[in-house]
């Protein structure tokens, strides 16, 4: 999307400030570019997406986490990354940077207080006991109850939107694909769009279907993952080792179709690098075919087995109001009533084009997270059909030529776990002058703090798989 | 439930055979395993997987060493909770500055004798991350790596291939 940015002052940004506290705005980005800061954000009521520029001056902007706290880890980031400070922010500790970048010795950290008779800690991280990314988990509990969970995270940051800056179009999608890899295609997806609307271009329709094709059969696998290891949390192997399977499947149709499991690299600004394999609709007919077979008995069994339900009715509940405030994409808003998926909303080629649903739920517990999976499997099988029966012939991709001048694009892709947000600033050379990617689990991360309390420690790791938050997508 | 379980005891096992080992892996595991440490393990290794910054692509194809069409089991190998209970450190990631010191502690952790795999382009020599100012580059920078398995991400089999010829090794 070629997206108007304005410039505004200190009046301009204190009224968009206003909007977003008031709720008739929910953020969707906040990142800072020396000496600048940028703030998108998305109107409900007009499906208008919005970037707004302020100037610092003296590096400091007035901050957004003052009056609306899900700025407050956008701001502490900002600080660490550009040095940019947001005055009266109620969080001056640093986030991402925890203090080795530079020196040879981390920073100490201090979590917030939790006080009260009985209390005790749990540290948990940054290596975790399972095969997980790298985060560190402050509980505060009473007996079996927490109190309350305060997460550090930052482990993974591998400075992508510095590695970005100055590297050609080619280099950065693939770093695009690699911010998150189970997002892989999501990312190059959003990195593609925002690349091609600042240049431009429009991409050969043939590619446009194959992009949608290869995003969901990456929400399929994702899914089936999720769903599995949230049973398995619960001790329910059955569901963990038949959702595997489906999951492998996926996987295989993938490279069969693509050349690789994870399907990383084939989107490319202008379209996508190869053409589907000759035997690949085949492939994908016998992959739906399975699943249909496989997949409603998998349901039955997770709707009628009492011991799991035990573990996931009413476990984790997030609360709708959060929901709203946080803008929290994905499975995570959708099972607390916040009706948003970038596919319907924005209506982004080639969804524009194709039948299907986005179920919302209201309970917003553990059970309901699992239920919005489950039914987006059966809307991404319907996709899928519909993709492989209109598919364009014609070419995959076409040439991006450089404008010369600078440009700018915007883009928001609904990755498996909610909207992913890339804004892209090409110079005259052609090469990325400034790239920002916003993963859903920014504003997913803060929300499983407030799932947790009150919850049985022994009942984090249901909570925590069924957010399923990026590490690495927050961490950049 | 019984149907379910029925169905999947009725079709037979999806396991496929184990890939042959890889020539390289053994090679480069040659110069390193000693035979005494050989001789205290047996056929059977315990992993401890580290994330020291991946993108997480490594972790989804670790995982898939376990569902039904590879089962790790099968071979004596199994993912483990802590570093002490592991023979085996298997790194993925970049080694984010970050998880540097982390990274450091777990492989002091864990017992002697003890085998690093650095797994992914990544824990290779950073990757398409090397450079930057957040990461140090590769896993044998940190601690000393034993076996490197390459791939962005490597394929489950391609795993498969290295830990087979690392157990190959160890049992000789």
């Amino acid at each position: 999307m070629i997206i108007p940015r304005e410039s505004v002052t200190e009046e301009g940004w204190g009224q968009a400030i206003d909007r977003l506290a008031a709720g008739d705005l929910t953020l969707l980005g906040l990142w800072g570019d020396q000496p600048d800061v940028y703030m998108a954000t998305f109107e409900e009521k007009t499906g208008d997406i919005a970037v707004l520029t302020y100037t610092c001056t003296n590096g400091t902007y007035p901050s957004v986490g003052a009056r609306h706290p899900p700025a407050i880890r956008l701001e502490r980031t900002i600080r660490d990354l550009s040095g940019l400070d947001a005055v009266g922010s109620p969080d001056s500790r640093k986030w991402l940077d925890h203090g080795v970048w530079h020196a040879p010795q981390p920073l100490s950290y201090a979590f917030l207080p939790a006080e009260g008779e009985g209390l005790h800690q749990i540290a948990v991280g940054p290596v975790h006991a399972g095969i997980i990314e790298p985060g560190h988990f402050r509980f505060t509990a009473n007996g079996e109850h927490v109190v309350r969970l305060e997460q550090r995270l930052g482990y993974t940051h591998k400075g992508i939107e510095s590695l970005m800056s100055g590297a050609t179009l080619d280099r950065a999608a693939k770093l695009a694909g690699r911010t998150s890899g189970d997002s892989t295609v999501a990312y190059a997806f959003a990195f593609a769009q925002a690349a091609e609307a600042a240049l431009q271009v429009t991409v050969p329709a043939r590619a446009v279907y194959f992009r949608a094709l290869m995003a969901e059969l990456e929400r399929l696998a994702n899914h089936f993952g999720d769903i599995g290891a949230i049973c398995n949390d619960a001790s329910f192997a059955v569901m963990h080792a038949q959702c595997g399977i489906l999951r492998e499947r996926c996987l295989r149709a993938a490279v069969a179709c693509f050349g690789h499991r994870l399907m990383m690299d084939v989107i490319v600004p202008g379209g996508v690098a190869r053409d589907i394999a000759a035997d690949g609709p085949a492939q994908l007919h016998a992959l739906l075919a399975e699943i249909r077979r496989v997949f409603p008995r998998l349901i039955e069994l997770y709707d009628n087995t009492a011991s799991l339900q035990d573990r996931t009715v009413t476990t984790g509940i997030v609360r709708a109001d959060y929901v709203r405030q946080f803008g929290a994409g994905g499975y995570v808003g959708r099972a607390s009533s916040r009706n948003f998926d970038a596919r319907r909303v924005l209506g982004y080629a080639p969804y524009g084009d194709l039948a299907f649903e986005v179920p919302v739920l209201s309970a917003g517990d553990v059970n309901a997270r699992v239920w919005i999976r489950i039914r987006e499997v059966v809307q991404s099988l319907a996709l899928i059909d519909q993709i492989l029966e209109r598919m364009p012939a014609g070419e995959v991709l076409t040439s991006l030529e450089s404008k010369g001048e600078v440009c700018e694009g915007l883009a928001l892709v609904e990755a498996f776990r909610g909207d992913v947000l890339v804004w892209l600033r090409i110079g005259g050379d052609g090469r990325v002058a400034r790239c920002h990617l916003r993963d859903a689990s920014w504003f997913q991360w803060p929300l499983l703090e407030t799932a947790v309390e009150g919850n049985i420690v022994a009942d984090f790791p249901l909570c925590n798989k069924s957010f399923n938050c990026s590490y690495s997508g927050h961490d950049l | 439930m019984r149907k379910v379980l029925f169905e999947s005891l009725m079709h037979g096992p999806l396991t496929e055979s184990a890939p042959a080992p890889d020539e390289a892996a053994l090679a480069e595991l040659a110069q390193r395993v000693d035979r005494a440490a050989r001789a205290c393990l047996g056929r059977s290794l315990s992993i401890r997987q580290v994330d020291a910054g991946s993108c997480n692509g490594c972790e989804l194809e670790i995982h898939a060493l376990s569902n039904a069409f590879y089962d790790l089991e099968r071979l004596g190998l199994r993912f483990v909770a802590s570093p002490r209970h592991a023979d085996v450190l298997m790194v993925t990631g970049p080694v984010t500055k970050n998880m540097r010191e982390a990274l450091r502690r777990t492989y002091d952790a864990t017992p002697d004798p003890k085998w690093v795999i650095a797994l992914g382009t990544c824990a290779v020599d950073g990757g398409i991350f090397a450079g930057g100012y957040a990461c140090v580059g590769g896993v044998s920078d940190v601690v000393p790596v034993d076996l490197h398995i390459r791939g962005c991400p490597p394929s489950p089999n391609d795993i498969l291939k290295g830990l087979i010829a690392l157990l190959k090794h160890v049992s000789e």
